[in-house]
């Protein structure tokens, strides 16, 4: 009997030990946004707890909104995750919204994804037209996250108008003029002309080059084109449309006069380039100057200004979106409006040099105010806003940003490398046509 | 029923053939109790062994066989990531195109010429640092330790480390060959150069793993073979190509196997040495492998469908190549 007894007991423990395996295999697939909420809900004695997945620096909790935003309504309790890079956070944000699990409350979103969200996603989204108010965001942005049966699934938090940045210092040694004005009308209107002052420049360069790379120019001329990529029908039309061809053919051409320093931007070697004060002037929507800061010398500080673009052009922004599937998305609603409403983006763009995608903030002393290290006193909240209104509406697709990194990286990257423009440019379309293909 | 009771009882025993002999005279209660003990433990020793193999095959089917039958039935459809519940049926179109898609091609001769031209110098060195570790040594724990320390880094960190010694502007390699007089080397953009520099990182990586296998399988090597190898007036030479060579052919074998699986799925060197953070793998493709082609196809491109596809024929590729390499040990192993 007593035998009997102790494997009985025995079993009972080899069970209890097993089941409790089970129990830790089953936990380690449950769903870690639950688990996180769950936890912040109960530290938060009671209140309702609002999840954000960003990715990058978004700044909101840098800039103290949360804790604004957490006094004015003492019930919320508001937690972010952020991913650094948009290449790593976009496709789990894609497999979350097609399996409709692991979402946050409150979701962003770059503005090279969000024609493809808006057009394959937009049924697990929530309409924010409701929660944010057209009049105060740019129309361009408000459209671009807004379906064809009229919803809009996010609200725009920044935007990247753009202008050139170009070292002060430099533009005197090769004899150009340093005064932003007088920059800003040597190439007023036209792209090639700015191609010609680059060549200006070129013959006193001194081991400089006038550009950062092909890539930068490239993104520039782009993004001042109604029409780039896709047409309003939403036809694949990068092949045959003139402006990405003579966009393409004017970058070769400076790359082929060895205008543009061959590096490929956000790499650690061009990132030594800022460094070395390597060239003389960039395309650079206002984040682009926060990365100067970050990757320049000290003894480069004050000898930047910026100028306006030939053409006004639109590079980076984000939207934020709310998932329908959250537990509280009516409060996330209204926290991701409050959070793009024009005060708060004048606030962000103080303190994380955002461009406030809400012209009302425009006028703000935050804005009108604001300098940054790298350009001295130059006024470049007036500067960017100013570019920001002669923006063009532009025709965006789903795979934007597939076409746009084929062009660059398979494209006119080659010409830097001593490839013809039109073996770039084979290469460059085939490349995007097999990537394109489903 | 008893009687039904008893010849269940019975069968068992006889079976297990560890039953005691018992005493005949015993009250039926007892006889009851113990034919229905004893049906469970033959019940016990009947399926507690599958009981027990069972969360593997569990695992297996939910996390090996399933994907794999899945992704079968995915490559015969055209799916996005976008909704991959949304399949549109293709047939064999997905395979069919791959016959002219010159993208998988150039992937699948740079997963082979980067596989020959990190494996081969690699298990060379192996075998030479484990023999020269064979002799007695000071402080040889250290020199094994030491070796096995780039086994032990994440790829990850590693292959950040390498691009910065690669870079073509500001690289320490670079800036090591201008000493000597040779130009900059574009190790991103040329084909040859950004191969060996893929390779290289493998090499570093897997050299030391490689060298402590060959080493354990020499110190198995009686030394009575050595000794009378000297008698015979046998040189250090002799005695390596001759004992040492010979006894680990088995263990050289299951190198080459191991190695050529893991170049045919070369996927994170490759990903993070592309300094454009793209998955083409080079402006050109110049370094792109297999592994990283299917993932270009499905989470960058979002595929699903011909992700799936190559995923299918990567495999088959690979089932190939097992089969060469089994006919090759196989000869090896009869002609020894």
């Amino acid at each position: 009997m007593r035998a009997r007894t102790r494997t009985a007991r025995r079993r009972v423990v080899v069970l209890a030990a097993v089941a409790s395996l089970g129990a830790g295999l089953l936990a380690g697939c449950a769903d870690d946004g639950n688990d996180d909420s769950n936890e912040s809900s109960g530290g938060g004695g009671g209140k309702t707890t609002i999840t954000l997945g960003l990715f990058g620096t978004a700044g909101f909790k840098e800039s103290g909104l949360y804790k604004e935003y957490e006094k004015l309504h003492p019930n919320i309790h508001i937690e972010q995750t952020v991913v650094e890079r948009n290449e790593n956070y976009y496709p789990a944000l894609i497999n979350h919204l097609t399996t409709n699990s692991g979402l946050q409350d409150i979701q962003m979103v770059e503005v090279g994804n969000i024609a493809e969200v808006v057009q394959t996603q937009s049924d697990k989204l929530l309409d924010l037209s409701k929660y944010g108010k057209e009049s105060d965001y740019l129309d361009w942005k408000w459209k671009q996250a807004t379906t064809s049966g009229g919803q809009t699934i996010g609200v725009g938090t920044d935007v990247g108008p753009m202008a050139i940045c170009y070292r002060t210092d430099l533009f005197k040694a090769a004899g150009l003029p340093t005064d932003r004005e007088e920059v800003g009308k040597l190439w007023a209107g036209s792209w090639d002309k700015l191609v010609d002052v680059g060549k200006q420049y070129q013959k006193k360069a001194k081991g400089t080059t006038f550009l950062d790379s092909p890539g930068g120019l490239l993104q520039a001329i782009l993004s001042s084109e109604t029409e780039r990529f896709y047409d309003s029908s939403g036809k694949v039309i990068y092949k045959t449309n003139p402006a990405v061809k003579s966009a393409f053919d004017l970058t070769a051409e400076a790359a082929e006069a060895g205008l543009v320093g061959n590096q490929t931007q956000f790499q650690p070697a061009w990132d030594t380039t800022i460094a070395n004060s390597k060239f003389a002037a960039m395309s650079c929507p206002p984040w682009m100057l926060g990365y100067i800061k970050g990757k320049s010398k000290a003894d480069a500080k004050g000898k930047w200004d910026v100028a306006q673009a030939p053409k006004s052009g639109n590079w980076g922004g984000s939207f934020l979106t709310v998932p329908k599937s959250g537990k509280n998305t009516e409060e996330a609603a209204k926290l991701a409006a409050w959070l793009t409403a024009p005060e708060q983006q004048a606030k962000l763009f103080a303190v994380q040099g955002s461009f406030p995608s809400t012209p009302a903030a425009y006028d703000s002393d935050a804005v009108k105010s604001a300098k940054n290290d790298m350009t001295g006193d130059a006024p470049i909240g007036t500067i960017f806003a100013e570019a920001a209104k002669n923006i063009p509406v532009q025709t965006i697709g789903p795979k934007d940003q597939i076409i746009q990194q084929g062009l660059t990286d398979n494209g006119v990257v080659l010409v830097t490398q001593g490839k013809s423009p039109k073996e770039a440019w084979d290469n460059a379309v085939k490349t995007i046509d097999n990537n394109l293909d489903q | 029923m008893t009687t039904g009771h008893d010849t269940a009882a019975a069968s068992p025993t006889k079976e297990g053939g560890a039953a005691p002999a018992r005493p005949p005279a015993e009250s039926a209660a007892e006889e009851r109790r113990r034919a229905r003990l004893s049906r469970r433990w033959q019940r016990d020793v009947r399926w507690s062994p599958y009981a027990f193999v069972s969360p593997f095959f569990l695992l297996f089917l939910a996390f090996g066989l399933f994907p794999l039958i899945y992704t079968g039935w995915a490559s015969l459809h055209q799916v996005e990531l976008t909704s991959p519940t949304d399949m549109n049926w293709v047939g064999f179109r997905n395979y069919t195109r791959i016959f002219d898609d010159d993208f998988f091609w150039n992937a699948a001769k740079n997963t082979l010429t980067i596989g020959i031209i990190s494996t081969v110098p690699q298990l060379l060195m192996a075998m030479g640092l484990a023999h020269i570790l064979n002799y007695k040594l000071r402080g040889s724990t250290f020199y094994r330790v030491a070796m096995l320390a780039p086994y032990a880094t994440s790829i990850a960190a590693a292959s950040l480390v390498f691009v910065l010694l690669f870079g073509r502007d500001y690289g320490m390699i670079n800036w090591a060959l201008n000493h000597v007089g040779i130009d900059n080397i574009d190790w991103q953009n040329d084909k040859w150069p950004s191969q060996i520099a893929v390779s290289s990182i493998v090499i570093w990586r897997w050299t030391g793993y490689n060298a402590l296998i060959y080493l354990a399988a020499m110190q198995a090597i009686p030394q009575d073979l050595y000794e009378s190898a000297a008698l015979d007036g046998a040189s250090r030479w002799q005695q390596f190509f001759h004992v040492t060579l010979p006894s680990l052919r088995p263990t050289i074998l299951f190198t080459v196997v191991v190695s050529t699986i893991g170049a045919s799925q070369l996927f994170g060197e490759p990903l993070l040495f592309d300094a454009n953070k793209g998955a083409s793998g080079g402006a050109q493709h110049q370094f792109q492998t297999l592994g990283l082609y299917l993932y270009e196809q499905g989470w960058v491109n979002q595929h699903l469908g011909r992700a799936s596809a190559i995923a299918w024929t990567m495999f088959l590729i690979l089932i190939v190549v097992g089969i060469v390499n089994y006919v090759i040990s196989r000869r090896l192993r009869a002609s020894s």
